[in-house]
């Protein structure tokens, strides 16, 4: 509890006492029998008496309410309140007026108690802000350390990263190894290891050893910065239900205000008329218990606190939602279109089969990885990288490298060819025929095809649950699409059962396709997102009604263009989000018709002279707080 | 030009009020308020004096919310 809150909980339990006591004094409290009054004796001392807890609970609020009413901006709660209230003081009704204060007090209190806690719980997980850089500079032959602002620290600078503080800027590691904790950047718990020559990204912890980095951005350009200014800005977009809350208020507040003094006003009127007793002060009990029910607190409150643990619930779970409209929209979704390549696939390529011929398949990749090792395509990269043994370059010459077709080079002084049909064509040598789809590198050594190695691009091992995790929670359609040729794109749907995909599409093609989905469906359908990794598909994921992005570590242009943004690359988190977007819309749906709900019926009540105060502070703290009960249930998954 | 300021309210409606308030102060082009972090962010029109303007924008959000704070 902060200082404010203390405060107040130290005034509720002295008024409360104060409260008690009175309640229990009061009945020995005698008229002197001596004396004439108009006025009650006992009323005047309880007036008295009962004003110091009053005042003690309430002097804020009446402040506050004198305050609004000068400056214009009267009929708001803490108007609604001091009106009640001062008005149950005026007709006798002490303690009600002051269990009244006292109970909206601790409605206030619990409310302000519950959203600094879960703002804590957000924070915390999003405490990855770098306080300090420590910057290595050589000088005078050895190197010196100094702490400055991560701001200060140029690209290409060196810094030193010590076990247990966070890594302050993007980089690359130049000296020593170490693990990485990035459990708040990613969710994922396992910690990474790094070696000299590794990238890591900023808002990672180093658990182990010491490192040298040498930064590859800005402080500002940095992962860290990227995502602590998306989390920040996050509530800018408000959901259709916030908007119609706040707008529900503007009306409610003055509707219900016209219709207390209607109930205090137009009852003794007919009265008067009629010829009977006026009865003004059961009229004005009446309204006024009319008042404290009708306060709005309840949804005013739990509808952004909702919204605001909903978010905050998501980021826990590595999912950055830009906003509560986008939770609301995420609640929608009835179709989810993937983009293949870094989404469903891991966008690298990788061998998958050595199909041989005629040679030992190790002494094929060994030569095929020797052949390609001076060559910079993806292909060629991903053949090293599964030989995985060093290269000795000594045993290499000759290479000549022809595009778009493959290579040429004498390894221990064998000719060896790696590389496409065309390339195996226009050498004289008839490649065998592979039924795979992906990409297929062929092999001939000294002039006789050897084999070939299958390469391709490696589905997650996520992507099928998540696809079928997709359309167990009732989402009808999943749509593939990708720049890859026909062939692949098949292979790869019927992999992941998904039923419909598109094909050989440019950037600006599926641009048009996602137009199409949009325009061609109908109003049962849902809402459309699009998952993609940010490469090439900004204008996509734009376009959509939730633009859903993979992998905040990867692309700035993605996190800037998606409204939701999964922090690891895993698409299980496109059901999470799913989930936790209706979840929260459940949870604020409730609220609504629970609050208004209950309110309307205690209004009825009092209307009719069947509620009484104690029913009223019943409908107004008591449902605010369990309204915030079930807002904060959003925070937890 | 933004600008991000550390604030300090109660309440997620009276947040939304004081974004609002921000909002509709003459030299504010828009300005979000992130009840979550504490923080208003504020975007200035072109040629605004920041430091008047955010005195106006904190005597417009007192106006709407007595019991908020901004940390200029």
């Amino acid at each position: 509890m902060n200082k404010k809150q203390k405060k107040m909980l130290i005034r509720i339990i002295v008024t409360a006492v104060l409260l008690v006591s009175l309640a229990v004094i009061m009945p020995y409290i005698k008229r002197p029998e001596w004396e004439y009054q108009a006025v009650p004796y006992e009323d005047i001392i309880g007036f008295f008496l009962y004003l110091i807890p009053y005042l003690l609970i309430g002097y804020d609020i009446l402040k506050k309410a004198v305050k609004g009413i000068m400056r214009g901006q009267v009929l708001d709660e803490n108007f609604l309140m001091a009106v009640a209230t001062v008005g149950a003081m005026a007709l006798g009704e002490y303690r009600e007026g002051v269990a009244v204060m006292l109970f909206y007090q601790i409605g206030e209190l619990f409310q302000s108690y519950a959203v600094g806690k879960s703002r804590r719980n957000i924070a915390a997980l999003m405490d990855i802000r770098p306080d300090s850089a420590n910057l290595i500079t050589e000088q005078d032959g050895g190197e010196v350390i100094t702490k400055v602002s991560p701001d200060e620290v140029a690209v290409g600078s060196i810094i030193s990263v010590m076990p247990g503080e966070k890594i302050p800027i993007d980089g690359t590691v130049v000296r020593g190894d170490t693990s990485v904790d990035t459990s708040a950047l990613t969710g994922e718990s396992v910690p990474r290891s790094v070696h000299a020559g590794d990238e890591v990204i900023s808002g990672c912890i180093n658990l182990s050893g010491a490192v040298s980095i040498r930064t590859t951005k800005e402080f500002g350009e940095s992962t860290v910065s990227k995502i602590l200014e998306l989390v920040e800005n996050a509530s800018s977009r408000k959901s259709r239900s916030e908007n119609f809350i706040s707008k529900f208020a503007r009306y409610y507040t003055p509707i219900v205000c016209g219709l207390a003094l209607a109930i205090a006003l137009i009852p003794p009127v007919v009265n008067l008329i009629m010829g009977n007793p006026a009865d003004l002060a059961t009229f004005i009990y009446r309204a006024l218990t009319f008042l404290v029910i009708s306060c709005p607190c309840a949804l005013v409150i739990s509808i952004p606190l909702g919204f605001f643990a909903g978010i905050g619930g998501a980021s826990k779970a590595g999912v950055l939602v830009k906003g509560s409209n986008y939770i609301e929209a995420l609640s929608k979704v009835g179709t989810v279109i993937f983009d293949k390549t870094g989404t469903l696939t891991k966008g690298v390529f990788e061998v998958v089969a050595v199909h041989k011929d005629r040679m030992d398949e190790d002494e094929m990749l060994y030569l095929a990885a020797h052949a390609e090792d001076f060559s910079t395509h993806p292909i060629s990269r991903s053949i090293v990288s599964a030989y995985g043994k060093d290269i000795d370059r000594g045993i290499i010459s000759d290479v000549s490298e022809t595009a778009g077709q493959g290579v040429s080079a004498k390894v221990s002084g064998r000719t060896v060819l790696v590389g496409n049909e065309k390339l195996m064509r226009t050498r004289g040598i008839e490649p065998a025929a592979c039924h795979d789809a992906g990409t297929i590198v062929h092999i001939a050594v000294d002039g006789e095809y050897a084999g070939h190695i299958h390469i391709s691009d490696v589905i997650k091992e996520t992507s099928k649950d998540a696809i079928s995790g997709l359309h167990n929670i009732g989402i009808r359609k999943t749509i593939m699409l990708t720049g890859d040729n026909e062939e692949v794109a098949a292979n790869v749907a019927e992999q992941l059962s998904i039923k419909e995909y598109h094909a050989g599409l440019l950037p600006q093609d599926k641009v048009t396709k996602v137009e199409e989905i949009l325009s061609g469906r109908s109003s049962s359908d849902g809402l459309v997102a699009f998952a993609g990794d940010g490469i090439n598909d900004a204008p996509v994921l734009t376009r959509a009604d939730v633009g859903i992005s993979m992998g905040a570590l990867g692309s700035d242009a993605a996190i800037e263009a998606a409204d939701v943004v999964l922090m690891d690359d895993d698409p299980m988190g496109i059901v999470k989000a799913v989930k936790i977007g209706r979840k929260c819309m459940r949870i604020v749906y409730e609220n609504i018709y629970f609050a208004i709900g209950i309110k309307v019926l205690c209004l009825i009540l009092s209307a009719f002279g069947l509620a009484n105060m104690w029913l009223a502070i019943f409908a107004d703290v008591g449902v605010m707080i369990i309204a915030v009960l079930n807002a904060i249930r959003t925070l937890r998954q | 030009m933004k600008k991000t300021y550390g604030i300090e309210v109660d309440c997620a409606n009276c947040a939304n009020k004081m974004e609002q308030a921000a909002k509709d102060t003459k030299g504010v082009k828009d300005c979000t308020v992130n009840f979550m972090a504490l923080k208003m962010n504020v975007e200035f029109e072109d040629g605004a004096d920041e430091k008047k303007v955010m005195a106006d924008v904190f005597k417009n959000c007192k106006k709407v919310e007595d019991d908020c704070e901004i940390f200029i």
